[in-house]
């Protein structure tokens, strides 16, 4: 199964636990519920995120049961317009946004650069307890009947029309966005300010490249939301009429405050994703990444780019064809920086020392689904096309593909190939590749007959659906219980890995960044001393304490001269 | 309770924990003026709309009121960039002076603030309580207007939140001010406050034209 002449994971017994790690450096309930160390902070999110997804995973299997028939005999119509909003509110706010950034990032980012904590750890502790707040109100607008506008709170449905639990779902997405507003400044300064002495901006791993142009969306985009709601919510409340035309308001502007926060909020998702494929792929091709500047740079590229595309959601809203046109070509222009990365993470495979370990499995299924949402993305982007598959099974597919097969395959990927470090203990390798395999398949049962569905013309959002559409309908259920079971697995064999795993030691791979460095777990404050980088990122020929033979490979120009 | 002027655990030195606390506060503004921005927006593309009804009921609120008030809060920015001043050389009680006087401004500015709003209120413009505009206006008017009116509350609303929250801040510098724990090599949490007690001037400063002084002759 191995190529490589290092030692594999499974071959390296003896390994002991730290004496003193900071799992077990303080107890009890309120040493958690308490605490300002970001690795701690990291794993109440953990749960928490882990939480939302499954409450939204449960709606999802409600809506793919419902789909199994033309009419649909599990619930009613306007029950089921309540599921697949709920499925949207939960999955997206309180799980994909936060879930990369808030638990891996929280977890690894002073670790990659070298730092004792963020900048800010109070804060950290913060907006975790913001992000329950926000979500309290939204797990109390799900339980006292839901809401049916769908994630997107269109007014004026949402504001005047809709019979359903709005406004608490408006006030927990409206306070939530707090929780992401600092995480990202927190994000910012800590890059800036933390860096261990030599480690340069671009020696920095692209995880953290990835994050910081996240963090620049949580920071400019998310106000912007919060806003929105604040007036919407307002607007139901007080009955005021600044989105509702019957009130002399513009519906169409809510839209365009919406979208400027909520395509962007797509890069939020996809981006952290595209950091952990980034660490993901030299590691387990044993070889530097091709092009670093080029990925550190386009990860920029796609934040601020992302910024001035929203309005491609809107083309059938009546905008003015200019306009339409002038975002339909700002929206191709996304897919250049996104097209940089991974022809550069290709060329990195090429000729690279290739191991199937499990988080390789994930980055490559990243690649190819992530390659499928890109290109379909582009259909949408195309405005002809657009007035075809717009609000159709197309859109839906397209977006599972960028979210699901990308972001949730970069969160869960990314999750197995730090879990050594997190808990210390590996993951069961076997199972853990059938649980792989097992999600690719099952994604794509569920997703894939989606494209063709749309194409043919069947609109998203409807309870009920022409005969002739079962059959793919029948293959996208089918598809999804797959899909739950490769979630469940995980589940179960991480959980069970946090006791029974094999001891990891510090850096099994091996890979080259900082966070390898230290204990696994790490120290409370992350390392002995304050190390110093002396190496570029990626890295493999100059470092021999990762005990790889290099013999006779040549040596590493610096990042930023390499391309 | 963290005492103030000693160096956070994750920090290394003293430098680099103002040089955070310094652009955490930035970033934090530049958060804070797209938050604004929302706002800014959805009023900039209701009074193109309805140029008409939003001079009309822009000229129904109170520009004197408006005006004294742009000035107190001028003055506030004043008295605090003297405060800032006053810590960094280190003159204590002075600074304790300036920053009790820019609350006192503050606070008056929030006090005149309340009049106007009292004012709204007995004309009946306040939007969602018995709003009419004025008497025989058009539905059609009526609406417009409340639109207006929506905006000027929920924009002065929010801005008046950023100067009770700057005021709560402001009274905890005055107490950590009077214990004397401010010199010119600690001063961080007067040089943050300051900031952001000049931006919520700034968002008033565009505040004040876009709701009081466009189309009055």
């Amino acid at each position: 199964m191995s190529t490589t002449p290092a030692a594999r994971p499974s071959a390296t017994p003896g390994n002991t636990l730290p004496r003193e790690h900071y799992l077990n450096a303080t107890y009890g309930i309120r040493s958690w519920l308490l605490t300002t160390d970001h690795k701690r902070i990291a794993l109440l999110y953990l749960v928490s995120v882990t939480f939302f997804f499954f409450i939204g995973g449960a709606f999802a299997t409600m809506i793919r049961i419902h789909l199994l028939t033309p009419n649909g005999y599990l619930v009613t119509a306007e029950t089921y317009n309540k599921l697949f909003t709920m499925h949207g509110v939960a999955m997206i706010f309180f799980f994909l946004i936060p879930s990369i950034p808030a638990v891996l990032g929280n977890f690894l980012i002073p670790l990659m650069i070298g730092a004792k904590d963020l900048a800010f750890p109070k804060i950290n502790l913060l907006s975790w307890y913001i992000y329950l707040v926000g979500g309290s109100f939204v797990l109390y607008s799900f339980s006292t009947g839901g809401l049916d506008t769908g994630w997107t709170f269109y007014t004026p449905l949402s504001s005047v029309y809709s019979n359903s639990a709005v406004t608490p779902a408006v006030i927990g997405v409206f306070i939530n966005g707090f929780s992401s507003i600092l995480t990202g400044l927190n994000f910012i300064v800590t890059i800036h300010t933390m860096r261990a002495p030599g480690m340069t901006w671009f020696r920095l791993p692209l995880f953290v490249w990835a994050h910081y142009a996240t963090s620049i969306i949580f920071i400019l985009g998310t106000p912007v939301i919060a806003i929105t709601l604040l007036l919407a919510g307002l607007e139901r409340m007080l009955h005021l009429g600044f989105f509702n035309p019957a009130l002399g308001g513009d519906p169409i502007l809510f839209q365009h405050l919406f979208w400027f926060y909520s395509h962007p909020a797509v890069y939020i998702m996809i981006l952290p994703a595209m950091g952990v494929i980034s660490e993901i792929i030299p590691t387990f091709a044993r070889k530097p990444i091709f092009g670093y500047t080029f990925i550190a740079g386009s990860s920029i590229a796609i934040a601020v780019i992302g910024f001035f595309v929203w309005a491609h959601h809107m083309f059938l809203t009546g905008e003015s064809a200019y306009a339409a046109l002038t975002f339909s070509l700002l929206s191709y222009l996304v897919a250049i920086p996104s097209a940089v990365k991974v022809f550069n993470w290709t060329s990195t495979l090429y000729k690279g020392s290739i191991s199937w370990d499990t988080p390789m499995l994930y980055a490559l299924g990243f690649i190819g689904l992530f390659l499928v949402g890109g290109l379909t993305g582009l259909f949408l982007a195309c405005l002809g096309l657009d007035i075809h598959i717009h609000d159709t099974y197309f859109v839906v597919a397209h977006f599972h593909y960028i979210m699901v097969g990308g972001a949730v395959m970069g969160y869960v990927g990314g999750l197995h190939f730090w879990w050594p470090k997190i808990t210390g203990r590996l993951y069961p390798e076997f199972l853990a590749r059938i649980a792989a395999v097992t999600l690719f398949i099952g994604f794509n049962l569920t997703f894939f007959p989606q494209f063709i569905l749309g194409y043919l013309g069947m609109p998203r959002r409807y309870h009920s659906y022409p005969p002739e559409f079962q059959v793919f309908n029948v293959m996208s259920t089918a598809g999804a219980s797959i899909l739950a079971l490769g979630y469940l697995l995980p589940m179960v064999y991480l959980i069970w890995s946090m006791r029974y795993g094999t001891v990891a030691g510090r850096n099994p791979w091996p890979a080259t960044g900082l966070e390898w460095q230290t204990d696994s777990p790490p120290l409370t404050e992350n390392f002995d001393v304050t190390p110093e980088v002396t190496w570029e990122a990626y890295d493999f020929v100059n470092r021999p304490d990762l005990g790889l033979d290099v013999k006779g490979a040549p040596s590493l120009a610096p990042a930023h001269g390499d391309d | 309770m963290h005492r103030t002027g000693e160096l956070f655990g994750q920090f290394e030195t003293m430098e680099q924990q103002r040089e955070s606390a310094s652009l955490g506060m930035w970033v934090f503004l530049s958060t804070e003026v797209l938050f604004f921005g929302g706002m800014f927006m959805t009023y900039t593309l209701n009074r193109s709309t309805y140029p008409d009804v939003f001079g009309e009921a822009s000229r129904s609120i109170n520009l004197t009121l408006g005006a004294v008030n742009t000035i107190v809060l001028i003055a506030s920015s004043l008295t605090m960039a003297m405060s800032v001043w006053a810590s960094q050389v280190g003159k204590k009680q002075l600074l304790t002076i300036f920053l009790i006087l820019t609350l006192i401004l503050g606070s008056v500015f929030l006090g005149i603030k309340g009049i106007e709003y009292h004012e709204k209120f007995v004309e009946h413009h306040v939007p969602g309580l018995n709003f009419s505009f004025e008497p025989g206006a058009s539905v059609a008017t009526n609406a417009h207007a409340q639109l207006f009116f929506s905006l000027y509350f929920a924009m002065t609303g929010l801005h008046a939140l950023h100067m009770i929250i700057g005021a709560g801040l402001l009274i905890w510098l005055i107490g950590q001010s009077l214990k004397g724990r401010f010199t010119p090599e600690y001063s961080t949490p007067v040089d943050l406050i300051g900031l952001y007690w000049h931006f919520v001037d700034i968002v008033w400063i565009f505040l004040f034209p876009l709701l009081y002084l466009i189309d009055r002759h």
